[in-house]
């Protein structure tokens, strides 16, 4: 048993036991173990979706913000990001500037602080699709979950529309979608992985910047990824255990 | 939905560094204040009814039945503030159908139904069986019916069935006092276990809350014993007021010493949050931290209950400390629920940046609808009193 | 009737009790009714979450179709793109999303793509973009005409190979320009072939190797002009290299 595997059942035990703890478990609906995708020859799939994202690529140019506002069908308004990118700016001084303006979808203007520059980069985010997901802890009705395929998705006909998803994600990935009244977040956009298709936003990134696949499987670009880059997530110390992995991650960056 | 554009707009105007853009919505509005200062008076109240049942506290007697009123008059208002602000209030239903166990928000539900069944309302009921049949029997009008539809037929008024019902309350009231603090101390949890705010996230939270809790109610009681006795024409039992004010006293002591704690912690601890919290503090809660919270709401009723503890002051002054030193804790209390719930959501998760809150006025999250709110309970309790009145020194008026 | 108050009578409890039983009943009874009634179908199949809400999610229609869906009409502009710089941006980044174009070419024509703003997005300098991405001024880089009249957006080689390195490392050119080494040529230190101006990766260019290149110029015995400031290269720096503490494109910098 892997060390990753260890993990998601001592969670897996600690569920449990947090369920059977309760008396109250005789009250919720009978819950199956979750079934695993079983092909025509037997062989079960479970597909572990991740994302990687190479800081060093990222032009800022906005085309992920842009083209996911369209894939999905998100508010244009500047309040609501499925992903956005932040600039950020360190000056000699030490000072760190952050700016997202409209979530970077029209690109960046040049920065205020140009000379006095030590380092800048850009920081694509989204939701982290995390392995041990807070907004998924706290949903009262079992609105939003985890799939099997380890994506977070929103049940929109479910949501009741508290927000407490948005309050305990640590990211700010979550956003109240000002039509449906629901919660709305990132899908990996889900109905294109459906097709076979990547996320609109590693479609349409220009420099590949966005790497999308699964883990463990051999000879994917992810994989290549994981393995010739240092890899950090976003808030380790939170045990969220993201999905979504950076290469040469700052660590100006939260 | 412009509305809502032209508020964030407005909103981004004020962000000071750097804020997650999605941050620029703050989601849980004056409704979400309301409802934590709602469910404290709750448990609070009860705290003090159970006081002269569990520890037979005889000064306080004359709230008893008063209190177990206010606290159910605010306990059915208490959903009410959430309800308004859910983005599906029609959907709400589905926490009680498939409430989702590991969410701390999910045990609303069976929190509520058990403290407003299985506590207050059976409590009450025994409480009142003897003096329902006998309303019921002696009665005139719609009212008699109304009181025998509340004995639920049940008029065995033999020594044995009111000792029973005696055994009953004392049972529920001790089974209560851990429930009154679920019941807050579970709202405190709901902001105290989320570990992605680090304004929030503390263990002490329950247990500030509950504190808080206990003297909101001490102090809201005063203020209705006080006012329900003036309004009759009654005179007031100062011994039963110099209790409850001594009391108020203690707890307030304890409740400053534990938010004192809180806040010792987090400066010696200066973890990474330390600074937004630091500009949080001086830039956008002084107001209602410091000054009405700690300095109005706390200090200063302290100060007023000390001193009409240890001076000899004629029975009217006192009564007014007391009355002043009630309505300053009530309003230091709504401020402590509105620094938690509203200060934790103006500043950004990427602890870089202050965003802002822009009350409403009109509108269904709005001022006015949280005033209706709070006095709505007072009106239920208007109406709960003219049909179970709890006053021992005066027969029903139907009699 | 009878036999009914018999079994009343018969219960040990005492009235009230009994009575309030039967509310309790009541209330349990029409909750677990209601709850029958009212859990969605597919709620608890997979796990605490409607099953259905997967399967919606699943079924939305998408908005990029995807470079591979492209290519299969536009041949001759695939294969032009696949082999340039643009390999890596993909058609609808520029030309819009094509799900509907997929669906009825004739009745749906995509974006021409001819706008400045098109480029810029990408490749006006901002001081953040990673350095070698190849940036311009846009309010100096030819303002009046469009950028397609030089650059074919699907192979975009520069018309002429770049006068100049700062076309692509515009970062280091401007802190250069204004530093005391602002009249040294790239080629001064950089030894550069040809083949990099068409192809950067391939041709990787050369640094200064050792102590001696700047000395050349800074040692006491150099013949160098005079106000060039000079260090004993026997005793400074106690044997590191040069550019582990100065910028040589800044070299008066802290």
């Amino acid at each position: 048993m892997d060390r990753r595997e260890m993990e998601i059942s001592r969670r897996e035990f600690f569920q449990k036991a947090a369920l059977s703890g309760t008396l109250l478990f005789i009250i919720g609906p009978k819950v199956k173990d979750s079934v695993a995708q079983v092909t025509e020859s037997g062989e079960t799939i479970t597909h572990h979706y991740a994302m990687g994202i190479q800081v060093d690529k990222c032009i800022g140019c906005g085309r992920c913000v842009n083209g996911c506002k369209i894939e999905n069908n998100v508010p244009r308004e500047p309040f609501f990001y499925r992903t956005w990118i932040e600039r950020y700016v360190i000056t000699v001084d030490g000072d760190v500037v952050v700016d997202s303006p409209d979530g970077g979808i029209s690109g960046f203007p040049e920065t205020k602080e140009k000379d006095a520059i030590l380092r800048s980069f850009f920081i694509p985010k989204l939701c982290n699709h995390c392995a041990n997901p807070p907004c998924v802890q706290v949903c009262p009705v079992g609105a939003t979950f985890s799939t099997e395929e380890g994506v977070v998705l929103v049940d929109k006909d479910y949501c009741i529309g508290c927000r407490y998803c948005i309050q305990a994600c640590p990211y700010g990935a979550r956003f109240l979608n000002p039509e449906t009244k629901t919660a709305d977040k990132c899908t990996f956009c889900y109905h294109r992985l459906a097709k076979g298709l990547v996320p609109a936003c590693v479609e349409v990134c220009p420099t590949r910047a966005r790497i999308f696949g699964e883990i463990g499987v051999r000879s994917s670009q992810l994989t290549r990824f994981m393995r010739f880059n240092e890899l950090q997530v976003l808030k380790p110390d939170l045990n969220t255990e993201p999905r979504v992995f950076y290469a040469n991650l700052d660590g100006a960056v939260k | 939905m412009d509305k809502l554009i032209e508020q964030l707009q407005h909103n981004l105007s004020q962000v000071v560094g750097f804020i997650y853009p999605n941050e620029i919505e703050l989601h849980w509005g004056i409704l979400v204040v309301v409802y934590p200062y709602i469910t404290g008076l709750v448990a609070g109240a009860f705290i003090l009814a159970s006081l002269e049942r569990v520890f037979n506290v005889k000064e306080i007697m004359p709230t008893y039945r008063l209190a177990l009123l206010t606290a159910l008059s605010f306990l059915i208002v208490a959903p009410l503030p959430l309800l308004l602000h859910l983005g599906h209030p029609e959907r709400s239903f589905e926490i009680m159908i498939t409430p989702h166990l590991q969410s701390a928000m999910a045990m609303f539900g069976f929190v509520y139904i058990w403290y407003l069944m299985m506590v207050l309302v059976l409590e009450i009921w025994f409480e009142y069986r003897e003096d329902l049949g006998r309303w019921a029997r002696s009665g005139k009008g719609w009212k008699k019916y109304l009181h025998y539809l509340l004995t639920l037929g049940s008029l065995d008024h033999s020594e044995k069935s009111l000792r029973f019902d005696h055994k009953a309350v004392t049972f529920i009231t001790i089974v209560g006092i851990p429930s009154a603090f679920l019941l807050h101390g579970y709202v405190g949890f709901i902001f105290g276990s989320i570990k992605a705010n680090p304004w929030w996230s503390s263990v002490l939270m329950p247990i500030v809350f509950l504190f808080s809790a206990i003297v909101s109610g001490i102090a809201l009681m005063i203020l209705v014993y006080g006012l329900s006795t003036l309004i009759r024409g009654k005179s007031i039992d100062m011994a039963c007021m110099n209790k409850l004010a001594s009391y108020l006293l203690y707890v307030l002591i304890i409740d400053l010493s534990l938010e004192t704690l809180d806040f010792i912690h987090r400066v010696y601890e200066s973890v990474e949050s330390i600074n937004i919290m630091g500009q949080l503090i001086s830039q956008k809660l002084f107001i209602s931290l410091i000054v009405v919270q700690l300095l109005l709401g706390t200090l200063a009723p302290i100060s007023l209950l000390v001193l009409s503890k240890f001076l000899r002051l004629p029975d009217e002054l006192k009564r007014l400390l007391f009355f002043l030193s009630a309505i300053l804790v009530q309003i230091g209390i709504f401020s402590t629920r509105w620094n938690v719930v509203i200060g934790g959501q103006l500043f950004s998760k990427s602890l870089r940046g202050l965003t802002n809150y822009k009350m409403e006025l009109l509108g269904l999250e709005g001022l006015l609808i949280a005033i209706g709110l709070l006095v709505l309970p007072f009106i239920i309790l208007t109406v709960m009193v003219k049909i179970l009145p709890p006053w021992k020194d005066q027969k029903p008026a139907v009699s | 009737m009878d036999i009914i108050r018999k079994i009343w009578n018969a219960l040990p409890f005492p009235d009230q009790t009994k009575r309030l039983l039967i509310i309790f009943v009541f209330f349990i009874t029409g909750w677990l009714v209601v709850r029958h009634h009212l859990v969605p179908p597919t709620f608890g199949q997979r796990g605490y979450y409607r099953a259905a809400a997967v399967d919606s999610i699943a079924a939305l229609p998408i908005s990029f179709v995807g470079q591979s869906q492209c290519v299969e009409c536009h041949v001759d502009e695939g294969a032009v793109k696949t082999a340039s710089y643009h390999r890596d941006v993909s058609c609808e980044v520029c030309h819009g999303p094509g799900a509907k174009h997929l669906d009825d070419p004739s009745a749906n024509s995509l974006l021409p793509a001819k706008e400045r703003t098109l480029c810029t997005v990408c490749h006006s300098y901002t001081a953040s973009k990673p350095t070698g991405f190849p940036q311009i001024e846009p309010l100096t880089h030819n303002p009046a005409d469009p950028c397609i009249k030089c650059h074919n957006p699907h192979d975009p080689k520069p018309p002429t190979t770049p006068s100049a390195c700062g076309a692509c490392h515009g970062e280091i050119a401007r802190t250069k320009s204004v530093s005391h080494h602002a009249s040294l040529e790239c080629t001064f230190c950089h030894q550069t072939q040809e083949l990099h101006k068409i192809s950067p990766r391939a041709a990787i260019p050369g640094k200064p190797a050792n102590r001696d290149f700047c000395g050349g110029c800074h040692s006491r015995s150099a013949d160098s002009p005079k106000e060039i400031p000079r260090v004993d290269m026997d005793s400074h720096g106690d044997g590191h290299l040069c550019w582990q503490c100065h910028y040589p494109h800044y070299p008066e910098a802290l």
